[in-house]
């Protein structure tokens, strides 16, 4: 009996001791959560830096895709500010009342780029396309993705959908679809400028930028949260992101436009 | 040094995650498996079908849906609510909770396993001398489960670590609260740091290869046929 005894008693132990680990509170920041999207992620890591500097408040990032923050949002996360990938999703929380109205703008601007990570593949003018000599073409779904739909804006634009159609893969977001081009599966990629320049110059490969004109604006946008209607220091950080040069100068810098 | 110290609190996050699951899927799993063990009734296909659905489901699917159930609106979330307490989802104990519905299957399956290989005999003969179920349980069946528990457990504890669809949706990747190992490195994916990511991935790459060649071992294979022949006069 002794045995079963103590092998009950280590069984209760660990129980315990699991639900003492659960409910230790983490130290956590006392500050504000904010909702970014992935493409977003480095710009707004500098800029949430600088703004911790110059005002102390803490800005907390999560970053992921727009949608599953919607989701996530619709189910009570902690976030008071959504920096999101498109214009639908922020309207659409304004509308359900889980975003502040009068607090959306856009932030910042996308850039399309045609790219391949061979040097000199693409050639200035993006003729490459045109001649059709590739075997594969990266786009982002653009039922998911404000970049996919963009790209197939372009092709359309350009008149090659039908040609090109049997080419293109598609990525799941604009991250996997420039992992398909990098990692050489794909020889030519509609991607993000942000994802190929550093301090808004090529980093590596070859890119045809593509005229604005040819596509509807990728449109960036952000909004206050239900969550944060009351935090002066979220409202101060998206103060920051519209106004400030210095906010601005990162944005650019990280190869996005800014709105007019 | 190699590692931030925002990687080390990713990992010290989803280590600790790993260890509180795997506590508490062992305690949960343990007595279901061993209910599911015992009988052939449809009700009890049933549950044991439903403890599956987590190894089949999408990750994301079955981050939603934990996501729903948890949140304010969710029953179980208006359960917390009506309790005063503090929501599941974004916090630590979501990511628990979350978990161990993931590795459920991993540890229920191999336990139900070495459970219905035991049969009754052992249990009916520790009875004949006397002993109470439960000192039975943990004289005669755990002893004999060993290998399984220890399959599990480790199971459970891997499977935790690189859990990635179901922990991303329930955690909302917080740093320093929610943010686990797996998340890091996709944000390192996302800043175009591949190096970081490599060292990470690396790091849960190395921890899968030799969790999974401990479990080859701990279930050695069937000794060959020829050998398994036994002498019928023996």
């Amino acid at each position: 009996m002794k045995l079963s005894m103590k092998l009950a008693k280590l069984c209760y132990f660990c129980l315990i001791l699991s639900f003492c680990l659960i409910f230790t509170p983490l130290a956590q920041a006392e500050d504000f959560n904010v909702a970014v999207a992935a493409n977003f992620t480095n710009p707004a890591l500098d800029i949430a830096a600088i703004f911790q500097e110059e005002t102390g408040h803490k800005p907390v990032l999560s970053f992921g895709s727009t949608g599953n923050f919607k989701t996530q949002i619709q189910n009570g996360a902690p976030f008071v500010i959504l920096l999101a990938a498109d214009t639908k999703t922020p309207l659409e929380l304004e509308e359900e009342g889980l975003g502040v109205s009068g607090t959306r703008f856009t932030y910042a601007k996308g850039a399309l780029v045609l790219w391949s990570s061979t040097p000199g593949y693409v050639d200035p003018q993006g003729e490459v396309l045109k001649k059709n000599e590739f075997r594969f073409l990266a786009v982002a779904n653009p039922d998911l993705a404000p970049y996919g739909l963009a790209g197939y804006e372009f092709l359309t634009k350009w008149g090659l959908l039908p040609a090109l159609e049997s080419k293109i893969v598609t990525g799941n977001n604009i991250s996997d679809t420039f992992q398909v081009v990098n990692s050489g599966n794909a020889e030519l990629g509609l991607i993000a400028w942000s994802q190929v320049c550093k301090d808004n110059t090529l980093s590596s490969g070859s890119v045809f930028m593509i005229p604005t004109d040819l596509y509807s604006p990728i449109l960036q946008d952000a909004i206050l949260l239900k969550n944060g209607s009351d935090s002066a220091a979220a409202k101060a950080f998206l103060d920051y992101l519209k106004t400030s040069p210095k906010a601005k100068e990162i944005i650019l810098s990280y190869g996005y436009h800014l709105p007019e | 040094m190699i590692l931030s110290s925002a990687d080390f609190t990713a990992m010290t996050i989803s280590l600790k995650l790993g260890m509180v699951a795997t506590i508490l899927t062992l305690a949960i799993g343990s007595p279901l498996a061993w209910w599911l063990s015992r009988g052939q009734g449809l009700f009890r296909r049933i549950i044991g079908a439903i403890a599956t659905m987590p190894l089949v489901l999408p990750p994301t699917v079955l981050g939603f849906y934990l996501l729903v159930f948890l949140g304010p609106r969710g029953p179980v979330g208006q359960l917390f609510d009506y309790f005063g307490l503090r929501l599941l989802p974004f916090t630590f104990g979501g990511l628990v909770f979350a978990s161990v519905i993931s590795s459920l299957p991993f540890v229920v399956q191999p336990l139900q396993n070495a459970f219905e290989a035991l049969g009754e005999l052992p249990l009916e003969a520790a009875k004949t001398l006397g002993a109470s179920p439960t000192y039975a349980f943990f004289t005669v069946i755990l002893p004999q489960a060993r290998p399984a528990f220890l399959t599990a457990a480790i199971m459970a504890f891997s499977h935790t670590l690189g859990e990635f669809g179901v922990v991303l949706m329930i955690g909302g990747n917080i740093p320093d609260v929610t943010r686990v190992l797996s998340m890091q490195i996709y944000v390192y994916v996302e800043m175009g740091r591949t190096a970081s990511a490599h060292v990470l991935s690396g790091i849960l790459m190395a921890f899968a290869v030799v969790t999974m060649v401990l479990v080859q071992f701990l279930n050695p294979r069937r000794p060959s046929s020829s050998k398994a022949i036994r002498n019928p006069k023996e």
